[in-house]
């Protein structure tokens, strides 16, 4: 394995390990775990740091859908001009381009059901090239960015043994 | 009134460190934190859990042949042999047996007369002396050196062999230490092995667990096969130590006596977790692998952090443990552990705990997040400078 795959793999579970930590747990030096990821960020490897939050354990409303959207591609653009106009907007939280029943697979977030609502029928649903949506409220996150949400079990081991 | 009870068995003196134990068990208390597990903190991988669900879904809830399933027994000759080149008859030359430890206890009671002498190298895992005892064998220890890397000598092996000698336990990657033996330790011992027609019972459970170039079994060397009992299993390298699930691998004469005793004993090991372990070997290499990968970090990290406390310790390259000295602090094992966890709530293993040789030791296992070894590594270094 290489450093840059080692250090991406640690930072994919905890973006906020100190670089010389790192630097110790993967047998090499600080300087140069710092010069990796500055190149991976230039490469663009690395997009973000972000923090994973469970906004359902805060006073604060929120609701996210999954929406299914059928689209016509368009001669020498493909998916892209469409995706793009619909990434654009800053409440669409992701945009995939599938392969089997439909196109894109856009997620959303939402103060609340009706903005969500208004988002589909008004902006989405009217783009010309978009034939159907189906939209999918999200009730519950079990598990997100391979974490689980609940809290994590207690240490079940004795406390000492051979 | 008749005695009571078997003299062997009263005379097997208890684990030196229940004492230890007992005063954890009795602190009960929530901001106690350990290092002191044997088993990976890691819970088995989802889909070998799932399997053995499956099998229980399934009805396969028989005995299995005494030998444990043909099935598995043959994924355990292609495991060998892909990873060490090392081909077993699945039906004669290989045993399921329940972990490890099973297939320590009738592997001597197989091979023992009485009187026979066992050597065992100590520090180590404390099962091998009174089962040679319970098998009818004098244990003969050898005390392993810290400058040696806590490996087996050449000249130490020579040393404690007598006319006696029947058996050599080799327990690589070793538990409490860490230690490891590569190919040219493992050649120069064969030498004196074959010399003196001794056998070998190779305890290989933290195999996997190898982290510099891959683990070299002893019965890989020319000449050794033949004289080794290789025991294995699935408890550290996939997670599954609550599962019980060992095998051992050796020549045909020995297997078939051992297969007696595992089937008077014990009938056979359970189906469930036989079930679960066919999956593992088919599918849990990168299960393994990712494991490993996580316990080399952690295994950096401590002894960048026991340098950095100033407690000297060897580079452990096998297994999750590190075994740092603390003879500078002028306390015993049991004396510095006692007092680490009384005045900083940390538990570890003291030394001795794994035979007289670990005394001026302890043990740290890694078998934990980088969190828990940060907080606990804060509270070794508040200890150390309180001294």
């Amino acid at each position: 394995m290489n450093l840059k795959q080692d250090i991406l793999k640690a930072i994919e579970k905890d973006a906020r390990v100190d670089a010389g930590e790192l630097a110790i747990r993967l047998g090499t030096t600080e300087a140069e775990v710092i010069k990796a990821m500055a190149d991976m960020e230039n490469e663009g490897i690395i997009c973000g740091y972000h923090t994973l939050i469970d906004w359902d354990k805060t006073s604060v409303e929120k609701v996210s859908a999954l929406i299914e959207v059928r689209v016509t591609p368009q001669r020498g653009q493909g998916f892209d001009n469409i995706a793009e106009r619909i990434y654009s907007y800053p409440e669409v939280t992701s945009v995939y381009l599938i392969s089997g029943g439909f196109d894109l697979l856009v997620t959303l977030e939402g103060k609340t059901i009706r903005e969500i609502s208004q988002f589909v029928y008004e902006k989405l649903a009217t783009m010309e090239t978009v034939l159907s949506t189906a939209t999918h409220f999200i009730l519950k996150k079990y598990k997100e960015h391979g974490t689980i949400m609940e809290t994590a079990a207690e240490d079940a081991r004795e406390k000492v043994s051979f | 009134m008749k005695d009571l009870l078997s003299n062997v068995v009263v005379d097997i003196r208890p684990s030196g460190i229940r004492k230890f134990f007992d005063i954890v068990a009795e602190m009960n208390d929530p901001e106690v934190i350990s290092l002191g597990v044997g088993e990976p903190d890691f819970d088995t991988p989802w889909h070998i859990r799932d399997e053995g669900i499956y099998s229980l879904e399934k009805g396969r809830t028989f005995y299995t042949s005494n030998s444990g399933l043909m099935e598995l027994r043959r994924e355990i000759d292609r495991y060998l042999s892909r990873k060490f080149g090392l081909t077993y008859d699945p039906a004669h030359e290989i045993l399921i047996t329940v972990g490890g430890s099973e297939a320590i206890d009738i592997g001597l009671r197989a091979l023992i007369n009485p009187g026979d002498e066992v050597i065992i190298p100590q520090p180590c895992y404390v099962s091998y002396e009174p089962c040679a005892v319970l098998a009818g064998a004098r244990p003969v220890i050898i005390n392993l050196k810290a400058e040696n890397e806590f490996r087996l000598t050449a000249e130490e092996l020579e040393e404690a062999i007598t006319d006696r000698t029947k058996l050599l336990i080799l327990p690589f990657p070793n538990n409490p230490t860490g230690a490891i033996m590569e190919r040219s330790d493992l050649e120069a011992i064969a030498k004196v092995i074959e010399k003196h027609d001794i056998y070998v019972m190779s305890d290989e459970i933290y195999a996997e667990l190898t982290y510099k170039g891959s683990h070299v079994s002893i019965a890989q060397i020319p000449g050794m096969k033949e004289r080794t009992l290789l025991i294995n299993g699935f408890s550290k390298a996939y997670a599954m130590t609550g599962w019980r699930m060992g095998y051992v691998c050796g020549p045909a004469e020995i297997i078939t006596q051992m297969t007696k005793i595992h089937q008077f004993a014990i009938m056979c090991a359970p189906t469930t977790s036989q079930y679960a372990a066919l999956e593992a070997l088919k599918n849990g290499d990168d299960d393994v692998a990712e494991m490993r990968d996580a316990y080399n970090q952690r295994r950096r990290y401590l002894l960048h952090e026991f340098a950095e406390v100033g407690m000297d310790c060897f580079e452990p390259f096998g297994a999750f443990y590190m075994f740092p000295s603390i003879q500078k602090f002028g306390m015993s094992s049991d004396e510095f552990a006692e007092r680490l966890l009384i005045e900083q709530k940390l538990a570890v293993v003291p030394g001795t705990a794994f035979g007289d040789s670990g005394e001026g030791f302890i043990r740290i296992s890694y078998a934990y997040s980088i969190d828990n070894l940060k907080k606990a590594m804060g509270r070794i270094r508040t200890f150390v400078d309180s001294l």
